[in-house]
C-alpha cells in the first residue's frame, strides 16, 4: 500500500503541512482531513511543504482545488512550496501556477503571508 | 521476428480499490524498467496508468471494491502499450481540451484532470467500451529506440 504522510506545525498565524510520500486517490483523503481541520480552526494562512513528496496524481491536486475557494474567501491562502521538478511538472502541466503561488523555499512563502 | 524484437507481455488483476493503486504502479513500474525505458518516460506511463484506474475505480465502478480491473502490458523495441480492462459503467470520453481550473474548482470537477493528464503524457489514448460488457482503454508511449 502506498505510504502518506503529512505532519502539521505552526510559524505564528501561519500553517505549515509537510507532505511525505505518494499521494494519490487513496491517501487524498488525509490531506482533505488535514486542511478540514485547518479551516475548523479559522486557520487559513496554509503553507503546504513539497519537499518529501515522491508522488502526485489528479487526486492529489484536487484536493488543492477542492479548499483554495473557502480559504480565500477568509483572507488565507494555500501557498505550494520545495516542489521537485517532477512534481512541478504535473502542476504546470494542468496550469497549476496561474491560480497558485508556488515558491522554491518555505521562508518565501512566510515572508509573503507576513508582507500581506 | 529477431529476439529484440520480441512483443513481451505481463498482466496483472486486482479488484477496483484504490488501495491497489500502489501495487498497478508497481507492476507498471517494473515492466517499463525491464523495457529499457528512460525514467522520466517511466514516471509519465505510471501517472498515466494511475489516472486511468482512478477513474475506473471512480466513474466505471462508482467506489465499488468488488470490480475487476485487468492490466495488461505489451512492449517491444518500438512501444510500450498498456490495455486496461473494467467490465463497470461504460465511459464516454468527451474531447478532452485544457481544463478550466478556474471552473473546475469552482465546481469541486476533478475527474477531468486525469483524463486530460493521461492525453498529455502518453502518444496515445484510446477508449472501447461495449456497454453491458466491458470497457478498455489502451495506452501505449512510443519508446526511443537505439
Amino acid at each position: 500500500m502506498a505510504e502518506f504522510s503529512t505532519s502539521v506545525r505552526e510559524s505564528g498565524d501561519i500553517s505549515i503541512i509537510n507532505l511525505k510520500g505518494f499521494l494519490d486517490a487513496h491517501t487524498a483523503p488525509t490531506l482533505e482531513n488535514n486542511f478540514t481541520q485547518l479551516i475548523n480552526d479559522n486557520k487559513y494562512k496554509i503553507v503546504v511543504n513539497f519537499s518529501d513528496l515522491a508522488y502526485i496524481s489528479s487526486a492529489g491536486l484536487g484536493v488543492f482545488m477542492a479548499y483554495i475557494e473557502s480559504i480565500r474567501d477568509n483572507k488565507g491562502d494555500i501557498k505550494l512550496t520545495n516542489m521537485s521538478d517532477r512534481v512541478f511538472n504535473i502542476f504546470d502541466l494542468l496550469g497549476f501556477p496561474l491560480l497558485y503561488e508556488i515558491y522554491k523555499n518555505e521562508d518565501e512563502a512566510i515572508k509573503k503571508f507576513s508582507g500581506s | 521476428m529477431s529476439v529484440r524484437n520480441k512483443k513481451r507481455t505481463g498482466q496483472l488483476r486486482v479488484k477496483s480499490k484504490t488501495e491497489n493503486l500502489s501495487e498497478i504502479r508497481d507492476f507498471v513500474s517494473s515492466k517499463a524498467r525491464e523495457a529499457g525505458i528512460p525514467e522520466i518516460t517511466v514516471e509519465n506511463i505510471i501517472l498515466a496508468v494511475d489516472e486511468a484506474c482512478t477513474n475506473i475505480i471512480k466513474h466505471a465502478y462508482k467506489l465499488s471494491p468488488e470490480g475487476e480491473i485487468i492490466i495488461k502490458i505489451d512492449y517491444d523495441k518500438e512501444k510500450f502499450t498498456v490495455t486496461i480492462i473494467d467490465y463497470g459503467k461504460s465511459f464516454e470520453p468527451d474531447r478532452v481540451p485544457l481544463p478550466d481550473l478556474q471552473k473546475y474548482y469552482r465546481e469541486h470537477r476533478v475527474g477531468g484532470l486525469g483524463m486530460y493528464l493521461m492525453k498529455s503524457l502518453m502518444d496515445d489514448v484510446e477508449y472501447i467500451s461495449v456497454p453491458g460488457e466491458y470497457n478498455q482503454v489502451l495506452l501505449s508511449k512510443n519508446i526511443r529506440s537505439g
